[in-house]
């Protein structure tokens, strides 16, 4: 290469405690290039971004960033979107009910003394718009245009900044075909008017499409740099990259004992709760066993925690169909009591905003789901308690000062055991634990394993949902293959492998 | 390492734990802080028995809306229609036992039941229908203004019949005549205080033993010991200044109970764990198969009726149901909570708390106007107070 890379990340290390996001990532883009980053969950990719766009503030990483052949320390996403580096989120950051000029020129108002010129923004966003192909007016309020039309808005937002570099982070996860391929075409031109774009993405087909490069990142660190013109890049070969990772013993044995059908879900669909005519989870259909450990693969957003939110109490989703059945019996899950009392628990992903009242100790949050099982006519025996909170303290090996320790102070491992030990004490028979080792260190990792395995000993449905394919191949009996709210493949782990699964997932987009 | 136990001198370990309870103990000594000021710049006026007796009765109807205020506040929802709901009640008290002549008994239980539904009735709204309760209840604010104007006529309705009057101006009968300390003397009041403080000390040491039986009393000996001489000192002191004048008023007994009954619930039931945890948490509190919605519900109910019991306990102080009663209630039973130490973000409060709360502003109240302090400077100082409360608590848990 001739030219002089516009952007060049090198060496970058971010750490947070406990957790080492990023070792060493080098990345360099081209001017008027379309750059691919590309990576399992979890693999760096946004905290890599993070860092570029200055959300992490210079001083917070190691390593240094040169854009335009000079080194630049940013220290808010205001600086870098100065210097011309703009991101584009996966939530996009519009104001639903003020109009599409209003957005493009929010924080940037064509005012003089605080008086804002409305004909010139009124003209200056028409202008915008033409250029990124968007045929609305300018006075029409985002809340009415689909989300295909609201990304274009955030591109023209970026044009008004003069954008250098745009960053787009998953930019067609929730778009159709249609739409996508028109954002795909508007990156070209862009590229062909000299602004360079770094492409976020888990679709591979798309990369293939339109990237220059591609750099593929694992479990923090840069593991490629693929040049899509001298080399001939398949698919397959980027998958390699992105999960060729050895399976050491990262998983604790266990000899599955399996028996029988325990837990049944028939043709469950679900809408979404705000807009009711767009459909979340597709005639859904899974049978668990007692014993069995079931695994649900999937990208994000491919529907996941929407079905098992749905099925808990329809503590997710409006016009829910389709049919529940424990130990062969039809049951009713209706409400969140209801599916606790047919056998149910529910892990959630997300366990500072569903999981904890990080406010309260570890003994108020352990007992939260079974209160009755510590109290007789609705007072609470304080000792009997202090003895099921101090249990299950020992049992989980949960590393606090006492039970009596707020769960805000407590590692993201240790909270996790708190929340599975509020599920342990409520008595489920089936449980469904959502990505339950986001954020959490190796070693207590294993120990989740250990403890999902005990359950699965115990008789047990123990259904897993996770973004980490090499931590579903090593746990599951059994993995269902989840894409754009349908099970697209379902396999006995002993056969499945991760290209399988992202081979699946590929082929369902395809159609 | 883990079998060798670092013994901590005392001394460490006693500021360790004042340090980690500096709230509860900072609200405590304010108001002792309080009315000792109040008690010199009145001449020993604050602590006479007549005054102490005024201020319970002045202040009864603050503590007991602030019981249910606390649990609504912990909930995470807030209540402003409580003043004029308690208005409404008493104008209705005075229709009914005044003008239709009604049993009072019967009258004092329809206008509970009436505050219960007219509770349960804005938590149906904020519960199922997740309309703020800041919007609920300021509709139920203006609401119930109007209705007590309409069903008073605008006019002030009285004397209410003399059993109704006792709620408020009676007193607990003396059993023993005796005169003592150059006056008669109400001995059941002070055996009712020694009774008390024995009851409080017994739980507070049956408490104890159980806590060092778990190896969880963080407590040192010395604070436990000193915390129960001062309840003791506290209850004793108390009742013999009120057995110097009259004794233990009804409202009093009421209020003690109400009391001891929300502590009980907000600290040993499960009801009371529900409040803290979806207040803390509301959506983790759902997940864990918590009726969310009933519980929003059923405290909504429970502020109605406490409500419309300090409405009725007021219009049987003032003995007449006027237009105006209630007015501005809502603000200072709030501000108790929240001097108190309740948290506007929900899941932290305590009972006692806001008793003292509600206590700190009464004898500020008290004292300011034996002072001769103008009804303006005393909100002024009020507000003051109230703003520097809530600062010193947000800063000094921002500080760690």
């Amino acid at each position: 290469m001739g030219a002089a890379p516009i952007l060049e990340m090198k060496s970058i290390t971010k750490t947070f405690p406990g957790v080492k996001a990023l070792t060493d990532v080098n990345l360099s883009v081209m001017p008027a290039e379309i750059h691919a980053v590309v990576g399992e969950n979890g693999a760096g990719k946004s905290t890599l971004m993070k860092v570029l766009s200055g959300v992490y503030p210079s001083g917070s990483y190691d390593g240094t960033i040169q854009f335009e052949g000079s080194e630049r320390h940013f220290s808010s996403i205001a600086d870098s979107e100065n210097t011309g580096i703009i991101i584009i989120h996966q939530e996009l950051a519009l104001v639903p009910l003020l109009s599409i000029a209003e957005n493009i020129f929010l924080g940037h108002e064509t005012a003089s003394h605080g008086i804002i010129n409305w004909f010139e923004a009124f003209a200056r966003t028409k202008d915008l718009l033409k250029k990124v192909g968007l045929a609305e007016h300018p006075n029409t309020l985002i809340t009415n245009i689909g989300t295909g039309k609201q990304q274009l808005v955030e591109i023209a937002k970026a044009l008004n900044k003069k954008v250098k570099l745009l960053i787009l982070d998953e930019p067609t996860s929730s778009l159709n075909e249609t739409d996508s391929n028109a954002l795909l075409e508007l990156l070209k031109g862009f590229k062909a008017q000299g602004i360079s774009s770094i492409l976020i993405t888990h679709k591979l087909n798309e990369v293939l499409k339109v990237a220059d490069r591609i750099t593929v990142l694992r479990d923090g660190k840069t593991v490629d740099t693929l040049d899509t013109h001298t080399a001939k890049v398949s698919e397959d070969r980027i998958i390699k990259a992105m999960v060729g990772r050895e399976l050491t013993d990262r998983f604790p044995q266990r000899h599955a004992k399996l028996g029988e059908p325990i837990f049944d879900v028939k043709n469950w669909s679900v809408f979404h709760p705000l807009h009711a005519e767009r459909q979340m989870i597709k005639s859904v259909s899974m049978t668990v066993r007692a014993g069995e450990v079931v695994g649900i693969a999937g990208l994000m957003g491919a529907g996941r925690t929407e079905f098992a939110m749905s099925v808990f109490g329809r503590a997710y989703g409006q016009k829910i169909s389709g049919e529940v059945l424990i130990h062969g019996k039809p049951a009713d899950v209706s409400t969140i009591p209801k599916a606790m009392a047919a056998g149910l628990a529910y892990v959630t992903e997300d366990r500072k905003t569903y999981g904890l009242v990080l406010i309260d100790h570890i003994k108020h949050n352990v007992t939260l789901a079974n209160l009755e099982g510590v109290s007789s006519r609705m007072v609470i025996d304080e000792p009997r308690e202090l003895g099921v909170a101090n249990k299950y303290r020992k049992d989980l090996a949960i590393r606090c000062s006492g039970v009596f320790q707020a769960t805000v102070n407590l590692s993201g491992g240790n909270q996790q055991k708190v929340v599975l030990s509020k599920w342990l004490f409520a008595g489920p028979d089936i449980l469904i634990l959502d990505e339950p080792t986001r954020g959490i260190d190796v070693g207590a990792k294993y120990e989740i394993y250990g403890i999902i395995n005990q359950l699965a000993e115990a008789g047990k449905a123990v259904i897993v949902i996770s973004s980490e394919m090499p931590e579903l191949l090593g746990i599951s009996d059994r993995i269902y293959v989840m894409n754009e709210g349908r099970f697209v493949a379902e396999m006995p782990a002993k056969q499945a492998s991760q290209e399988k699964i992202m081979r699946a997932i590929m082929k369902s987009w395809d159609k | 390492m883990s079998n060798v136990t670092v013994k901590s001198s005392e001394g460490t370990d006693m500021l360790r734990f004042i340090r980690a309870n500096i709230r509860d103990y900072a609200l405590l000594l304010s108001l002792l802080a309080i009315m000792v000021f109040f008690q010199f710049t009145t001449n020993g006026t604050l602590f006479k028995p007549v005054n102490m007796t005024n201020l319970i009765l002045q202040n009864s109807y603050i503590v007991i809306m602030a019981l249910g205020m606390l649990l609504v506040i912990i909930a995470g929802h807030i209540d402003l229609s409580v003043g004029s709901v308690s208005g409404f009640v008493g104008a209705l008290a005075a229709v009914l036992m005044v003008t239709w002549k009604l049993d009072p008994f019967v009258s004092v239980a329809i206008c509970l039941v009436l505050g219960a539904a007219i509770g349960g009735m804005q938590g149906y709204f904020v519960a199922y229908h997740k309309i703020p309760a800041f919007i609920v209840t300021l509709a139920g604010m203006l609401v119930f203004k109007g209705l007590s104007l309409t069903v008073l006529g605008g006019a002030s309705v009285g004397p209410f019949p003399k059993s109704f009057q006792l709620l408020s101006s009676g007193f607990v009968p003396d059993l023993f005549t005796v005169a003592l300390f150059g006056g008669p003397f109400n001995l059941l009041a002070l055996v009712i205080g020694g009774l008390v403080t024995a009851l409080i000390i017994y739980f507070n040491v049956k408490e104890r033993r159980e806590q060092q039986a778990h190896g969880l009393a963080e407590e040192p000996n010395i604070i436990f010991v000193g915390r129960n001489v001062l309840i003791a000192v506290a209850f004793l002191g108390f009742t013999f200044l009120m057995a110097q004048y009259k004794g233990l008023p009804n409202v009093l007994i009421v209020m003690f109970t109400l009391i001891a009954l929300f502590v009980f619930i907000t600290t040993r039931t499960t009801f009371g764990r529900r409040v803290y945890a979806m207040g803390g948490n509301e959506k983790a509190s759902k997940l864990s198969g918590i009726n969310t919605e009933r519980m929003t519900f059923l405290i909504f109910t429970i502020m109605g009726a406490l409500a419309a019991l300090a409405g009725l306990v007021f219009a049987a102080r003032l003995n007449v149901a006027t237009p105006k009663a209630g007015l501005g209630f809502e603000l200072e039973v709030i501000a108790a909570c929240f001097i108190g130490g309740a948290a506007v973000t929900g899941g932290v409060g305590k009972i006692i708390g806001a008793v003292i709360g509600a206590f700190i502003i009464g004898v500020m109240n008290n004292g300011m106007s034996i002072m001769g302090v103008g009804i303006d400077w005393q909100q002024v100082i009020k507000g003051v107070v109230l703003m520097l409360a809530v600062f010193l608590d947000v800063y000094y848990k921002n500080k760690g």
